[in-house]
């Protein structure tokens, strides 16, 4: 998004190395991510784009051997400094994953978990409307409405993905990361997902990991080309699939490796 | 080149049926082996819950008793019962000799004057009354009278006597004996008279030693378990408590049984021969066993369902406790409920810690002195009666009833609980 054709930068990363124990896994990398656009990561297997996208909610922190260096700025505060709180950032930035990963709990528990960990509805009804029109953002709504109290491990995989999207977006997080979010779907649902992505980015900013050049190319604004941890190159989409300036990109796009 | 392929062909079925066949003859002769044990054990145990009872007309003569005029439920309870106790079994025979009598007495059971006591308490107005009144008869009748004994043997050889043989038969014929569901079997403490002896110490002392077991050791250790398992970070010095939680659960039994001799006994001071001592013994054991079951239920938790409660914004505890917790239940607890079950077997640390000790009253709490169920059958078993044979199998038959009760709940919570991931 533009504002007086100036670009709002939401997120700013700098020189940002990750280790897993001895091995770097990435080098370097400096991308900056607009503000309610989507932008793609793509890049062959184990290049580094997921690692990257888990560095933005400090999802490594999971992982014990996993070391991470360098600035990641969003509004104006370095997201791996001591004094940033983990639980207020994942608040802010919300994720959804490869896999569909409801809770094995309810439809109406899974989207109300969220907002009563993070104390945001007063009363029943408040967290009833909260959690009407995530399911409506989520493009669920219509489908669930009547069983809302029954378990969400039930639904179909399109259907648990667009869940987890609504669960994402009930504590109304500035930023969405998506880890594949298709990868497990049929392309019906995979087109439904697209089309909420495209919905979502009025009020969120969105970064999406994908295998799919298609799916980058159909969903996305800006793209950032990963190889074996490095960002080749990152510019708007329209720009690195038709004119990519270096020849790894030129390659991968066109099938030529990956 | 086809012919050779043919051959290998047939031969990898033929491996395969060989296989089969293996596999069904082992299930087959497990459950052979478990059918004779279990035919065995019921075929003996069965007679115990039934007992002798001979019918025995007694007077209540206020003047054999001690009684004066109008006497008050004191006077009843502090009367002389010995004596017409003694004259009603004598009357059975009125040409009996002295020593006759004396074999008659011995035919019911040692503390027949109670019976007759109760009797009387009872109704009060039975005083100067003859009433026909239920003796429990001695075990060794009891046994002749469940056809268990060897009736043919020279008499030198035998406890019975022939002309209690004799006066027996006769009581048989005048339907004046008896046989009725043993309720003292699970209502007496245990006794030295076979006839009398009754689990109800053994389980009381069974069932307050689980207790004090499960409220030590589950506590305990499923703090552990989720400790290690989703808090404590991976390093040296967990893979090493890690290796000795294991090896704890390899440790012989009768070590725990003499680590609580020499320290909750020895140091602690704490009573002997109780569930109190005795469930604290069997925790150390149980422990190992449920942090195992707990940490491998919360490993099969899919990551998948932290890292949703971590994005969502849960902090490390919240998650732990909302979401892995919750859905490890179902394994911890049917785990928690086997290791119980290997508790309540167990028999050789409670025989160190004094619960082996002859216990004639049943306890009301984990401090009151008491036997368990496998002690029992030790006990039992090593006592020389006939009597006791069946009682060991009938305790045997209780034991593996409580077990396979806990199994089945362990079961059920397992499959009724047990959430299927996405």
């Amino acid at each position: 998004m533009k504002k007086n054709g100036v670009k709002m930068i939401k997120i700013n990363s700098k020189n940002v190395d990750v280790y897993y124990g001895k091995k770097q896994a990435l080098f370097n990398i400096n991308l900056d991510i607009e503000e309610n656009q989507v932008t793609a990561l793509i890049g062959p297997s184990g290049c580094g784009k997921s690692t990257f996208l888990r560095c933005l909610n400090r999802m490594n922190d999971v992982i014990d051997i996993c070391r991470v260096k360098g600035q990641i700025i969003i509004n104006d505060f370095d997201i791996n400094d001591k004094s940033c709180d983990v639980v207020r950032l994942r608040e802010k930035i919300g994720m959804v994953f490869q896999k569909p990963n409801p809770f094995p709990k309810t439809i109406y528990e899974n989207i109300s978990y969220g907002p009563t960990i993070h104390g945001m509805a007063q009363s029943k009804n408040e967290m009833d409307e909260i959690v009407e029109t995530s399911l409506k953002k989520a493009a669920l709504w219509e489908e669930v409405k009547d069983r809302l109290h029954e378990p969400g491990t039930g639904l179909s995989g399109g259907q648990q993905q667009r869940l987890c999207i609504a669960r994402a977006i009930s504590v109304k997080p500035e930023v969405i990361l998506m880890d594949e979010p298709c990868s497990a779907l049929d392309p019906i649902a995979t087109a439904q997902i697209e089309e909420l992505i495209d919905e979502l980015k009025k009020d969120h900013t969105i970064i999406i990991v994908t295998h799919s050049m298609a799916q980058a190319a159909r969903v996305s604004q800006n793209t950032g080309f990963f190889h074996l941890g490095e960002l080749i190159e990152h510019g708007s989409t329209d720009k690195i699939f038709k004119n990519p300036e270096n020849k790894k990109t030129q390659d991968y796009i066109t099938g030529r490796f990956g | 080149m086809n012919k050779n392929k043919e051959q290998l062909l047939n031969k990898r079925y033929k491996a395969e049926k060989r296989f089969r066949l293996y596999g069904q003859g082992a299930i087959f002769m497990a459950l052979l082996f478990l059918t004779i044990f279990i035919f065995k054990i019921f075929s003996t145990g069965y007679s115990a819950f039934q007992k002798t009872w001979l019918i025995v007309p007694v007077t209540f003569d206020a003047e054999l008793m001690m009684l004066e005029q109008n006497p008050s439920k004191e006077d009843l309870k502090d009367a002389d019962y010995y004596d017409i106790a003694l004259k009603s079994m004598a009357d059975l025979d009125p040409n009996a000799n002295e020593d006759q009598k004396n074999e008659l007495k011995r035919m019911v059971s040692y503390f027949f004057e109670r019976e007759i006591k109760r009797e009387l308490l009872n109704d009060p107005s039975l005083i100067g009354k003859t009433k026909d009144v239920y003796l429990t008869a001695s075990d060794d009748l009891d046994q002749v009278f469940k056809g268990n004994y060897p009736r043919d043997l020279p008499e030198d050889q035998r406890r019975v006597t022939d002309y209690q043989l004799k006066i027996f038969d006769q009581l048989v014929e005048l339907g004046k004996v008896e046989s009725k569901f043993n309720l003292s079997f699970f209502t007496y403490p245990d006794s030295r008279e076979a006839e009398l002896a009754g689990i109800a110490s053994s389980f009381m002392g069974s069932i307050f030693s689980i207790l004090v077991c499960l409220m030590i050791a589950f506590p305990v250790a499923v703090l552990a378990a989720i400790y290690l398992e989703e808090f404590a970070p991976k390093n040296r010095f967990t893979d090493f408590i890690e290796v000795n939680i294991n090896n704890l659960a390899a440790v012989p039994s009768i070590v725990f049984g003499l680590l609580g001799l020499g320290i909750l006994l020895a140091v602690f001071q704490l009573p002997r021969s109780t569930p109190l001592v005795g469930g604290i013994t069997l925790s150390l054991m149980t422990l190992p066993t449920i942090i195992i079951a707990c940490r491998a239920s919360l490993k099969a938790v899919p990551p998948s369902i932290r890292e949703a409660a971590l994005a969502m914004g849960a902090s490390k505890m919240q998650t732990t406790m909302h979401h892995t917790v919750p859905l490890s239940m179902p394994g911890t607890l049917s785990g928690t409920i086997i290791g119980l079950a290997q508790a309540l077997g167990e028999t050789a640390p409670l025989i160190l810690i004094g619960m082996v000790a002859f216990v004639n009253t049943i306890p009301g709490s984990p401090l009151d002195p008491a036997a368990s169920l496998p002690v029992q059958i030790y006990i039992w078993a090593e006592s020389a009666e006939r009597g006791f044979v069946e009682k060991v199998s009938a305790c045997i038959m209780v034991l593996l009833g409580f077990l396979i009760i806990m199994n089945l709940f362990a079961q059920i919570i397992r499959h009724k609980f047990e959430k299927k991931w996405s």
